[in-house]
């Protein structure tokens, strides 16, 4: 069989996707991971490797609008994808209310699980606007903190929350 | 040790035909991978034996759900999200939306697919006790056709199952005649989120005149592939539910299942809780109390 190079193979492949409004291209193997990618080829180091299995959420990006771990996705299936990370929420200077209500609230201390509770915050504010407690717990769920107890973020999250609902 | 991405090769043909055709050319050379989130685990631990993986994620011929007159076909590339977010399966096959519900955080259930979780056959896969409640069958592809198979026995041990090298699963289809059954499942994880069951039960129930019409029970964690407790529903088939009969019934599912002490449980506490939810399915079932 032999494979044609834009649907992947072994060698190293051109491939381009949206990366925070802006079309990117990379030459890299299929198999390697889009988290690799994203620190190493776009220099976008937000997302973190915790634990390379899916089981922390420091890799969090959103793909096709989709909060996934990026530690699990091969580059090959983002493909013409559009992906955000921690680097496209912020206009410039201006931080999301997300962000602020973080520095806020203490929702962040060393700050390796923020990207991630960020975006995984962001991806449940677009679904569900008006989250309860529970719902804020259950859309965080995937995402491991070391350091602030988690009742900082989600108070963080609550306050977003009210705030977005105010303007 | 970590993989090198360099030694893997992945292609990504643009449909059902082509990816079969491939599964075809080579048996047991080429690894389908859907949302990797099992597949990917392993190569990130540089444990993923297959060196050629053809991607599945996506492909539109495998993620719909189609609603039927008599049964609903859900495509095994539909992920948890999907599952979750489709009015007819939370209306009909609440089993298996709990399950979706408590499958990892919100990125797995975006990315993990059913059909993913059938072949990854863990013993402790969340979904696959709703699909033997439910009486699931499974639409199998290759190039040779399509076939229909009955998951009851599709898992024949540990990690093992009747899923050829050249098969994909294209549909779990979900008969429709249990809707109006009483549903009751539970998890029993470490913790409440991102766990791995230490047991997972999930039923349905029927009564009539206050006898037992018609049970379904099913269990995860409990032998080296999900289970269905035959002989408990037999058992309990046609009595009134009193406690006799709940003493009878636990100790004939600890009979039915084969637990073994692992990292995450003891076989004494798993018989002691599958005794326990089977009889506390009965006493809802009777009392008619919401348990999902
Ligand atoms: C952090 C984390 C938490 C998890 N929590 C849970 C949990 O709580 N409960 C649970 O049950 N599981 C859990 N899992 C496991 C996993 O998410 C599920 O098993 C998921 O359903 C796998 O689907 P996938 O599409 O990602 O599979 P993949 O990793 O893509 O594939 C898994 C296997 O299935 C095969 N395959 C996939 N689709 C098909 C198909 N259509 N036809 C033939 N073969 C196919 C692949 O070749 C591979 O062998 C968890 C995983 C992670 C990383
Ligand atoms: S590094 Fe991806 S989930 Fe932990
Ligand atoms: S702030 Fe340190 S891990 Fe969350």
């Amino acid at each position: 069989m032999t494979t044609n190079i834009s649907s992947g193979g072994r060698a190293k492949c051109e491939l381009s996707f949206t990366v925070n409004g802006e079309r990117r291209t990379v030459r890299v193997h299929p198999m390697e991971r889009l988290l690799d990618v994203l620190r190493q080829e776009l220099a976008l180091t937000g997302a973190k490797e915790g634990c390379a299995e899916g089981e922390c959420g420091s890799c969090s990006v959103l793909m096709d609008g989709a909060l996934v771990n990026s530690c699990l996705v091969p580059i090959l299936q983002a493909k013409s994808a559009n992906i955000v990370t921690i680097e496209g929420l912020a206009a410039g200077a201006q931080l999301n209310c997300l962000q602020e209500a973080f520095l806020d609230f203490g929702g962040a201390q060393c700050g390796i699980c923020t990207p991630g509770m960020i975006l995984a915050a962001s991806h449940l504010l677009q679904r569900n606007p008006q989250p309860t407690i529970g719902d804020i717990r259950e859309g965080l769920s995937g995402n491991l903190c070391r350091c602030t107890g988690y009742v900082q973020i989600f108070d963080a999250v609550a306050k977003a929350v009210q705030f977005k609902a105010r303007t | 040790m970590r993989s090198d991405p360099a030694d893997y090769e992945l292609v990504a043909p643009a449909n059902l035909q082509e990816i079969v055709a491939l599964l075809a050319e080579e048996p047991g050379t080429w690894l389908p991978i859907a949302g990797g989130t099992d597949v990917m685990v392993q190569y990130a631990a540089g444990k993923l034996s297959a060196r050629k993986l053809v991607s599945i994620w996506n492909l539109p011929e495998l993620r719909h759900i189609e609603v039927l007159a008599d049964e609903v076909r859900i495509g095994a590339g539909c992920t948890y999200t999907d599952l979750r977010e489709n009015e007819t399966v939370g209306r009909e096959f609440p089993l298996l939306v709990s399950a979706a519900s408590w499958t990892g955080g919100i990125a797995n259930q975006n990315r993990g697919t059913l059909g993913g979780n059938v072949v990854n056959a863990s013993p402790a896969a969340d979904s696959l006790p709703a699909l033997l409640a439910y009486e699931a069958e499974l639409i199998l592809v290759s190039i040779r056709g399509e076939r229909r198979v009955p998951y009851l026995d599709f898992h024949t041990d540990y990690k093992k199952t009747k899923l050829a090298s050249d098969e994909l699963i294209r549909d779990i289809c979900l008969s429709r005649r249990f809707s109006e059954y009483f549903s009751y499942t539970r998890k029993v994880g470490a913790r409440q989120a991102q766990a791995i069951s230490k047991v997972c039960v999930a039923a349905l129930g029927r009564l009539d005149g206050g006898k037992v019409k018609d049970v379904r029970i099913a269990v995860g964690s409990v032998a080296p592939v999900p289970l269905r407790l035959l002989e408990t529903e037999r058992i309990v088939q046609g009595k009134a539910i009193e406690p006799s009969l709940l003493l009878l019934a636990k100790k004939i599912a600890v009979a039915e299942i084969r637990p073994i002490d692992d990292i995450r449980s003891t076989m004494r506490y798993r018989s002691t809780v599958v005794g326990n939810l089977v009889a506390e399915f009965l006493e809802k079932l009777r009392a008619n109390e919401p348990a999902i």
